[in-house]
């Protein structure tokens, strides 16, 4: 079982994030995955969320509670869902867009300019998939297959060879990342 | 009753990823429904989005009206064209709605009406969740009658249970009502939709007897009478008044009590075959606890704390709410100790648990106002309340 | 014919009219009897199957219409008539929907759905038979009381302002609009007739006596001298600007034929703009 938050700003493609995590796990990777999110006049502009429970049986409380998984995206939204991130949990920003606080407790921290990126391929509207290849390679909560199986349908059928690049883009990045964090932990421990 | 199998125009054969909203299109388009009427309320606005985004493709007609008003009587002049037809709301919409779910009632007209539930009176919380027009669904127009009302807990229930309502609608020639609510409307999961072949779908009760033979209000042997629609040669009439079997206007204590018991009595007399509930562990329970909607998963949760603390929990899951399961729950009623009743108002269908359990058991109400489901826990410290 | 042969004599209108439930509710007198001829008539020349025409009345004296008419025919509720009628004709779109009426029900409590059923060019007619009071419920102001008549609800006179209907209906779209008084029986026949042919949304007002309630209270008159008051007062304008057809307390009343246009209705037009939008994907309907 797990809980993620995808949060930021309206217009961010927040929602779209929930949304293609949840079609991916649910219809390509054989868990159960119930998507929900912020509603109203609280969903345009300012912080917005979307939020997936995953499970390997049903789910059954809709919402998530203490999330492990926290993506921001924005300062505001970074600020108003941290504090409910989980001891140990994972915390997934866009360098550009939020400036965190020092890390409290065992908390992972991975961070990518997924906004940056995107207008490098040529669009900041794909920064959400760039931010979910990234997602996707540091989690391992859902493959990348089941991930770019799941776009068809959520992203516009004319833009879909570039959000696919952009997923590969900040999933590589997050590979990457992780090489990295390996390689140091074994150097550290080697000490 | 004719059962036929789904036309597969309507059917989205496949898994898909959609919230309730979404869902009940699809249902409705899957049971037949080529009749969309409809004004756009938070938190439904939805269903009828992909109503009208689907059926150009699949063959008939979306219209938004102008209101609730207009939208459900549109609906009741397109069942007596010929087309099953459907609407969704919430709060607001529904409470407009209510004089001519009356009128349906009286001129018994097969269709189904969605209320993705909202937080109320009034305004209320639009975007938020509730349970609180349960009660409206069953009283909500003027006068007795009895109406069908279901209530789906996932996406796949408003998928499945969206079909379930037209087939009941047809064979009772009732309005049925998906009693949903925004937590399920809004929440994204998988819902699976079979092929065409796998889905049955009951067909209007057609009259095919000799034109001038036709009577609209004649019963049949089950209590329904025949139906034929508008352009078919019959030159029938029918009324909001109270009438005879003609469908003639007779206004008079004597008609008043022929047609009035039976319009209630042809979903009360059926209720053991319309009522569909799901239990679990109730055989040896001391408390069970009564849910339906999303309460009912939220309500599991704290079921599992409680057995897991060794308490005998069963749990009772209303699929159908209107009718009421009477009977099951007075024969619960001497076997058990208590009854928990959480569910998101401030005291609605916990009243019709209490009166079936006349005092011969407990009953305890969790109530919530709306705006969110349930903490389990306070769910818990009732059920552990009820045990003492 | 002797007088034998006329008592033995069927009531031409009786093809139409549900005899079973004859005698009809309405005061003698009353015009609404009058309009519902002409639409019997207007049916005969029409030449159209009978078994497309459905009639949809509101409540109200002409409410009642739907009841007698040997049609399908449905009395839904106050105010809803329009709606209900615009379900059956989008429902089966072969039916010739017409919806018989008082301006209480139309204008009154049922306004929003005229006006909006006016703006989709929904293929209608609309027969409001005009008494200038809510004549079941006891004779209560309307919203087509001229300014100074006497209401129940209005015992000092009415003070408000009151519709136009023709202008209403042009403004919100209306593709043919005529009015006339009850007496105008064969011009009121004739505009049933045309509207019935026309695709799209037809209105026409009839003028009409309520003996009983109106008349009585403001000193009218009864009878056939007060169906000859209106039709005396009437001037004919075919054409006439709807911006100038108010009608006053005793005033004249222009009736003609002001409007006859030629426009595309909701299905028309929704089944041009898919075809153009979807192509091979939309499936066409009822046509």
């Amino acid at each position: 079982m797990a809980e993620i938050r995808f949060s930021g700003f309206g217009g961010q493609g927040i929602i779209r994030c929930g949304l293609i995590t949840g079609k991916a796990l649910s219809l390509y990777d054989n868990k159960h995955a119930t998507m929900t999110q912020s509603f109203g006049p609280e969903a345009r502009g300012s912080a917005c969320s979307s939020q997936v429970v995953v499970s390997a049986d049903r789910v059954l409380y809709p919402y998530i509670t203490t999330p492990e998984i926290l993506v921001s995206m924005s300062q505001e939204a970074y600020d108003k869902y941290e504090p409910e991130l989980r001891d140990k949990g994972i915390l997934i920003i866009d360098t550009d867009l939020v400036k965190p606080k020092p890390i409290r407790g065992k908390i992972q921290m991975y961070a990518i300019p997924s906004t940056r990126f995107a207008e490098q391929l040529g669009n900041r509207i794909i920064a959400n998939l760039v931010m979910l290849g990234f997602f996707t390679a540091v989690t391992k909560i859902a493959s990348p297959e089941a991930m770019k199986k799941a776009l068809p349908g959520l992203v516009p059928g004319r833009f879909l060879d570039l959000n696919i690049k952009a997923f590969d883009n900040g999933y590589d990045y997050g590979e990457e990342v992780l090489k990295t964090a390996t390689k140091k932990k074994t150097t550290k421990s080697k000490k | 009753m004719k059962k036929v199998k789904a036309d597969p125009k309507g059917v989205l054969t496949g898994s898909h990823y959609l919230d309730g909203d979404y869902a009940i299109a699809e249902g409705g388009l899957a049971a037949g429904c080529r009749f969309f009427a409809g004004y756009p309320i938070t938190p439904s606005t939805e269903t009828a989005e992909r109503f009208a985004e689907r059926i150009p493709s699949v063959g008939g007609v979306f219209i938004q009206m102008e209101d609730e008003l207009a939208s459900i009587t549109a609906l009741i002049g397109a069942a007596w064209g010929g087309k099953k037809s459907m609407t969704v709301t919430s709060g607001p919409g529904f409470s407009l709605m209510m004089e001519n779910i009356g009128l349906a009632c009286m001129m018994e007209t097969p269709l189904v009406i969605a209320n993705v539930q909202r937080g109320g009176p009034s305004t209320g919380l639009p975007t938020l969740t509730g349970q609180q027009d349960m009660m409206q669904a069953k009283w909500g127009s003027h006068g007795d009658y009895e109406i069908i009302a279901l209530s789906p807990d996932s996406p796949q229930e408003c998928f499945d249970l969206t079909i379930e309502a037209f087939n009941l609608s047809e064979i009772y020639r009732v309005p049925v009502f998906v009693m949903t609510d925004e937590c399920v409307g809004h929440m994204h999961e998988k819902v699976v939709i079979p092929p065409a072949e796998e889905i049955e779908v009951v067909e209007r009760k057609w009259y095919e007897g000799p034109k001038d033979k036709y009577l609209p209000y004649k019963l049949d042997k089950d209590g329904i009478p025949f139906m034929v629609k508008a352009g078919d040669g019959y030159r029938f009439h029918t009324t909001g008044l109270t009438h005879d079997e003609r469908g003639y206007p007779v206004i008079n204590a004597e008609c008043q009590a022929e047609t009035i018991p039976r319009l209630s009595d042809k979903i009360t007399d059926n209720a053991d075959k319309i009522i569909m509930l799901e239990e679990d562990q109730i055989d040896n329970a001391e408390i069970v606890v009564i849910s339906y909607g999303i309460t009912s998963r939220v309500s599991i949760r704290a079921v599992q704390l409680a057995r897991k603390a060794g308490m005998k929990i069963g749990t009772l899951r209303l699929k159908t709410v209107w009718p009421f399961p009477e009977k099951r729950i007075k024969q619960l009623a001497k076997k058990i100790k208590a009854f928990v009743v959480p569910e998101i108002n401030y005291g609605q269908v916990v009243l019709e648990v209490e009166r079936c359990a006349a005092g011969k058991a407990g009953t305890y109400h969790v109530p919530h106002m709306g705006g969110w489901v349930h903490d389990p826990n306070d769910i818990l410290n009732v059920i552990k309340e009820a045990a003492k | 014919m002797t007088k034998e042969d006329r008592l033995e004599a069927k009531n031409p209108s009786e093809k139409f009219l549900r005899m079973d439930r004859i005698p009809h509710i309405w005061c003698p007198g009353c015009g609404i009897g009058t309009v519902v001829t002409s639409f019997n008539e207007a049916l005969k020349k029409s030449k159209i199957d009978l078994d497309d025409v459905v009639v949809v009345s509101g409540i109200g004296c002409t409410g009642r219409v739907a009841g007698y008419v040997k049609l399908d025919s449905f009395h839904s509720t106050h105010g809803r008539a329009i709606p209900f009628a615009t379900g059956l004709k989008l429902a089966n779109p072969n039916l010739n929907v017409v919806v018989f009426s008082g301006d209480g029900d139309i204008f009154g409590i049922g306004g929003n759905h005229f006006i909006h059923a006016a703006r989709r060019n929904m293929d209608i007619t609309v027969i409001c038979v005009n008494n200038f009071n809510y004549a079941m419920t006891g004779g209560q102001v309307a919203a087509t009381t001229p300014i100074g008549a006497n209401a129940s609800t209005a015992p000092y006179g009415n003070f408000e302002f009151s519709f136009s209907l023709p202008y209403l209906a042009e403004a919100a779209g209306a593709t043919y609009v005529a009015r006339w008084t009850a007496l105008h029986l064969r011009r009121v026949t004739k505009s049933i007739q045309e509207a019935l042919a026309k695709p799209g949304f037809s209105l026409i007002e009839v003028i009409t006596p309520c003996v009983t309630l109106y008349a009585r209270r403001n000193r009218l008159g009864d009878g056939l001298n007060l169906l000859k008051y209106y039709y005396d007062k009437s001037v004919i304008e075919h054409g006439a600007d709807t911006r100038t057809l108010d009608i006053s307390y005793q005033g004249k009343l222009v009736v003609g034929k002001f409007i006859d246009k030629e426009k595309p209705t909701f299905l028309h037009a929704m089944n041009e703009h898919m075809t153009k939008i979807l192509g091979d994907k939309f499936v066409k309907y009822g046509e």
